[in-house]
């Protein structure tokens, strides 16, 4: 018979296991180094952290259930918002979804435009993850050189999409807009020298005594615990799991792509640090490949009932006209069914789980986020060691709590 | 790239590796199946889940992708939990789910096969009031503690209460 005691709110202030000993250390939720709003509750043992437990949901804002009252193409403003850090990575999740759901295939102008702003947004997140990270642990430097490169891809962002963080840009059956004139040529560029960066960056850190004596051993995760506690992404590369999405299950023209999985196999920060340098050589190496493989024609799919018509079109032609008023004011029916698409997103597998009941609404919408799923190895990296190490676990996983919390 | 219809007939589906390990196990563990979109969908009884998802784990689907719940109210069994499995080894993802009624919703946890599926788990009873029999600690994740009511449930209003 069903207990009522799990219903009873239970204080989330804990105490400690062994009296005296030992103290509950309060971290967060407002703390630079925990890279948003995490609370994190720590008992430690003089220097020791003997257990940690993370306090999650200050961003909760039930995006799951919003989603709900949307049709099928407002919910795209609202993946952005999800992992603020890889905008385009939730569109592109969401959309492709939903297009499973819809039987809808892109022309491949579309397809390349969102491989190589993809990319790009993989890049910037590890931008941001390479400077915070390194400046929790005491390299201020990286963290200027890191956001000057991602200034620059936000003026990608903002060519393309008129927006700098939320973007928006991807759309069911498409792009919203067409690459704008020069575009091209800035990405070019950008990828010509953005391999040296990537080099200024490393001969900052990878053979700096103080960032090995930081990272080296630390935080360890072995291969097993990365399975059992459902990590994925680079967190999981880092410690052996030779797995990723892209090439092993690619979706949205992945396989299209050449390019390698770094994997390091000792489970520590810089074993993840190794692997995440890795893919900012491989992600601008794609970025280049789509260049070079970018299509001229359509940026949507021919599907007038779903995807709204050009603008031109719809201001002269009736049917247009009539479809648009259609798609705007009543959205479009998707058939019944579920579909979970899995993506690699810049910290692990993103996943959206759309169920349609075959109305203009999604049913059901719910993202597997992969930063929620990461905080589960805070205890095995950080329980039974030094308090000081925690920063440079927390940084090591790369968690967003907006991804966290959605 | 049009819709193909989804087969739901075990006979058809019975070569893909996880129909075929289920059926091997206890008669019962496998419900029903569908095949869409790519998809399959295994529908375990409650009673066996644990059992089902064992065998699986044991098949080569050692990844527990996700746990998530979804609301069919007002009709009854109310709510499904949805598992999403991953294997490494077959470069595959099913899912499996649980039907569970709105009087009384519980599943067994299945925080003791993948001590990862806790939070998730943790979320699943937050957002829909669904317990998880044998989880270590069951409590909201996300709401605060003193929250009323489960947001995600259909009978909940977008809103909220005012």
């Amino acid at each position: 018979m069903a207990s009522i005691d799990h219903f009873r709110a239970v204080p989330v202030v804990e105490t400690t296991t062994s009296g005296d000993r030992t103290m509950v250390l309060n971290m967060g939720p407002q703390h630079p180094s925990t890279h948003g709003v995490l609370r994190l509750l720590l008992e430690i043992d003089g220097e020791t952290v003997v257990r940690i437990r993370p306090d999650i949901g200050f961003l909760h804002t039930g995006i799951e259930k919003t989603c709900e009252a949307k049709f099928y193409q407002q919910v795209i403003p609202m993946t952005d918002r999800i992992d603020y850090l890889c905008p385009m990575t939730n569109n592109f999740t969401y959309v492709l979804a939903v297009e499973k759901l819809l039987g809808l295939e892109v022309p491949p102008r579309a397809m390349w435009i969102r491989l190589m702003l993809n990319e790009l947004t993989r890049i910037n997140s590890h931008l941001v993850w390479l400077g915070t990270h390194a400046m929790d642990i005491g390299a201020m430097t990286v963290f200027l050189y890191c956001f000057r490169e991602r200034e620059e891809i936000l003026k990608m962002f903002e060519m393309v999409a008129g927006q700098r963080m939320m973007t928006s840009y991807f759309r069911i059956g498409g792009v919203s807009m067409d690459l704008p004139l020069g575009f091209l040529d800035y990405i070019k560029n950008f990828a010509a020298y953005f391999p040296d960066r990537i080099d200024q960056y490393s001969d900052l850190l990878t053979n700096n005594p103080i960032w090995i004596g930081r990272t080296k051993g630390v935080a360890k995760i072995s291969q097993q615990d990365a399975v059992d506690l459902m990590l994925s992404g680079p967190t999981a590369r880092g410690s052996g799991i030779d797995w990723d999405l892209r090439r092993d299950m690619p979706y949205g023209g992945y396989d299209k792509l050449e390019f390698k999985v770094p994997v390091a196999t000792e489970g520590d920060v810089y074993a993840r640090y190794q692997v995440r340098m890795g893919e900012l050589r491989e992600s601008i190496s794609m970025v280049k490949q789509a260049i070079a493989k970018l299509p001229d024609g359509p940026i949507k799919a021919e599907a007038p009932k779903i995807v709204l018509p050009d603008r031109e079109k719809m201001k002269t032609q009736m049917e247009s006209l009539i479809h648009h008023f259609k798609i705007v004011t009543e959205g479009f029916t998707v058939p019944e069914g579920e579909v979970y698409q899995g993506v690699e997103s810049p910290r692990g597998e993103m996943g959206y789980y759309v169920v349609s009941d075959g109305t203009a609404k999604p049913y059901r919408v719910h993202m597997r986020s992969p930063s929620f799923a990461n905080l589960n190895a805070i205890g095995v990296m950080c329980e039974h060691n030094l308090l000081a190490d925690v920063v440079a676990a927390i940084g090591s996983i790369d968690i967003v709590l907006g991804d966290v919390d959605r | 790239m049009a819709l193909q219809p989804a087969v739901t007939d075990v006979e058809l589906l019975k070569d893909r590796t996880a129909v075929a390990c289920l059926r091997a196990g206890r008669p019962g563990v496998l419900e029903a199946v569908k095949f869409d979109r790519d998809e399959l969908t295994l529908w375990v009884p409650q009673i066996h889940l644990l059992e089902a998802l064992n065998l699986l784990r044991s098949s080569g689907y050692s990844v527990l992708a996700d746990v998530t719940a979804v609301d069919w109210f007002p009709s009854e069994p109310r709510f499904e939990v949805v598992y999403s499995l991953l294997s490494y080894k077959l470069r595959e993802r099913i899912r499996i789910k649980v039907k569970v009624s709105g009087a009384d919703p519980y599943v067994e946890s299945v925080s003791a096969i993948w001590p990862g599926a806790s939070p998730f788990e943790r979320e699943v009873f937050d957002l829909f009031g669904i317990r998880f029999q044998g989880h270590p600690d069951l409590r909201r994740i996300l709401l605060p503690d003193d929250w009323e009511g489960h947001p995600l449930r259909k009978d909940y209003p977008v809103e909220g209460y005012r």
